[in-house]
């Protein structure tokens, strides 16, 4: 199969239908009670979630675009990786707005104090950074050194799976999960990572 | 003539936020206009009501609670508005039936708490075998409005049912080597699903086991409690029997208490065996020693639910009970003793 270019604009439609999904299911999530008298907690969790999922899918990418031998498919990466910014960024919304209720004082506290919190902070620095960058225009005019920068996404990616391990109470299943997938998708990677350290 | 002690933990009239006042803020958050968008929807109403909180969660209708004679020592009616009971009954950490917080309302409805019997023994003189229902049928019930603070930064207030705990240790006859009391929740893989999986159970060894100073289990205000809301406990807030240490983090009022051992060394307790360097013997509420992920300074009282149902507001030294518990702490270094 080639990708042309009306495929890919389908995929592209694609990709953002299927990522709106956890946004539009949130009502119907309260409706039907699947958040608790406590929902806040719950909210800033489900939140999260979906960030390092599409995280980790935008980490997919590259690999499967080689395997599959579907150059195109990696002008998805962009769609997916906004997507992973705006859910990291409702995340932190979520936090400063209704966990913390805009006390700033304490919320400056938390995250100089809070290792996970601090993890958490920077690794949405990052992303912040990329989705900025992440226009074709800032991509011309940073030259190499664009990619550089949006290789960041690799310690990122470890730094956002440590965040969700610390930040549990009991039970390291779940972030192990994460985890694995992580070290699964850098190590395909080791090539390259390689080439960098260098 | 009728002598009205007030308490200092007790909150003055003026504390309390007015009906009106706390009617007036859901108004204002209705009328955002959030409101006209999510009517147009089909199920526009109750997500509307779910996302402000209006309509309480479900809870599972019954649960078999029967109703409890019980008096109302003033001392313990405090000017404290108790949180809604489906909110109280719907909301529970209880890890043997899963570690969701809707998990124990789910999986706890059908634990068996008929026949129940609570083993004394350890340090006394008159080991025994309590049967909870007949034991029950002789105790003065009181009512006891207390503040009940989570470690989880979390909070509520309920109306608990309940005997001192001192008065069953007491009976008991405590020798003089008797320096703390042991508690100890059932342990049924059958019954509790938590027990049964690890996975379920949020990798908690069981069964779950807690710990008191005897000084602290003789304090006045540490409950033995038998019901809430005016009726029996429902399984998934610990029937038949739990503890209740209102100065305490919640973790430390044990559920579905089949064991209290009188002991000589400090008895083990199921968190701090977990994590010992987040959760502490003592749990203490002391808004000064932080958890090492988050600060303690304030806490999310938890209304009715809803994503704008909880208020922040600071947390008092000993959850609001200093002035009756102070003194056992004292010359303590409360950072070291967490």
């Amino acid at each position: 199969m080639r990708l042309d270019a009306p495929r890919l604009s389908r995929l592209r439609w694609l990709v953002h239908g299927l990522a709106v999904l956890p946004l539009l299911w949130l009502p119907w999530g309260f409706a039907a009670g699947h958040f608790s008298a406590d929902p806040v907690p719950e909210l800033l969790h489900y939140l999260g979630i979906w960030a390092l999922r599409l995280l980790l899918l935008t980490l997919c990418i590259s690999p499967l675009a080689k395997r599959l031998r579907l150059g195109p498919l990696v002008r998805l990466r962009r769609a997916v990786g906004l997507w992973c910014f705006a859910y990291a960024s409702l995340h932190l919304l979520a936090w400063v707005l209704l966990d913390l209720q805009l006390a700033w004082g304490l919320i400056g506290e938390e995250i100089v104090k809070r290792g996970f919190i601090t993890l958490g902070m920077a690794s949405w620095l990052v992303l912040l950074l990329l989705a900025i960058t992440s226009t074709q225009g800032w991509q011309r005019r940073l030259g190499r050194r664009w990619q550089k920068l949006h290789n960041w996404i690799y310690p990122a990616v470890l730094v956002v799976c440590v965040h969700f391990w610390w930040s549990v109470k009991s039970g390291w299943i779940e972030p192990l999960v994460y985890l694995l997938a992580a070290l699964f998708l850098l190590s395909l990677r080791r090539d390259k990572l390689a080439r960098l350290r260098r | 003539m009728h002598i009205k002690i007030r308490k200092k933990s007790a909150l003055a009239e003026h504390q309390v936020t007015p009906e009106h006042i706390y009617l007036q803020r859901r108004r204002i958050i209705q009328g955002l206009g959030l409101g006209a968008a999510a009517l147009s929807l089909p199920a526009g109403a109750s997500v509307l009501d779910r996302l402000l909180g209006n309509q309480e969660p479900e809870v599972v209708a019954g649960g078999g609670q029967t109703p409890l004679n019980f008096e109302r020592p003033e001392a313990y009616q405090p000017a404290l508005t108790p949180t809604a009971e489906k909110v109280a009954t719907s909301y529970n950490n209880f890890y043997e039936f899963g570690t969701d917080k809707s998990d124990p309302v789910r999986y706890a409805q059908g634990l068996k708490t008929r026949p129940w019997t609570i083993a004394i023994d350890g340090e006394v003189d008159k080991p025994q075998t309590i049967d909870v229902w007949a034991w029950l049928e002789k105790q003065r019930l009181e009512e006891r409005i207390y503040r009940h603070r989570c470690v989880e930064a979390w909070s509520m207030v309920i109306p608990w049912m309940g005997v001192p705990l001192a008065s069953i240790i007491k009976a008991a006859g405590p020798t003089s080597r008797a320096k703390y009391v042991a508690f100890e929740t059932l342990y049924d893989p059958e019954q509790m699903r938590g027990q049964a999986s690890r996975y379920v159970g949020g990798g908690i060894d069981y069964p779950y086991v807690e710990g008191l100073r005897i000084d602290e289990a003789m304090n006045p205000l540490s409950l033995l409690t038998v019901g809430m809301y005016g009726k029996t406990l429902p399984n998934q807030n610990g029937a038949p029997v739990r503890l209740v240490v209102p100065w305490k983090y919640g973790f430390k009022g044990i559920k579905s208490i089949v064991r209290i051992s009188l002991t000589e060394h400090q008895p083990p307790c199921t968190w701090n065996l977990l994590a010992s360097y987040e959760y502490g013997f003592y749990a203490n509420v002391n808004p000064n020693v932080d958890h090492p992920r988050w600060s303690q300074a304030s806490e999310r009282v938890i209304g009715e639910g809803g994503l704008f149902g909880s208020q922040r507001q600071p947390t008092l030294m000993f959850n609001g009970y200093e002035e009756e518990v102070a003194s056992l702490y004292a010359g303590m270094d409360l950072r070291k003793f967490y």
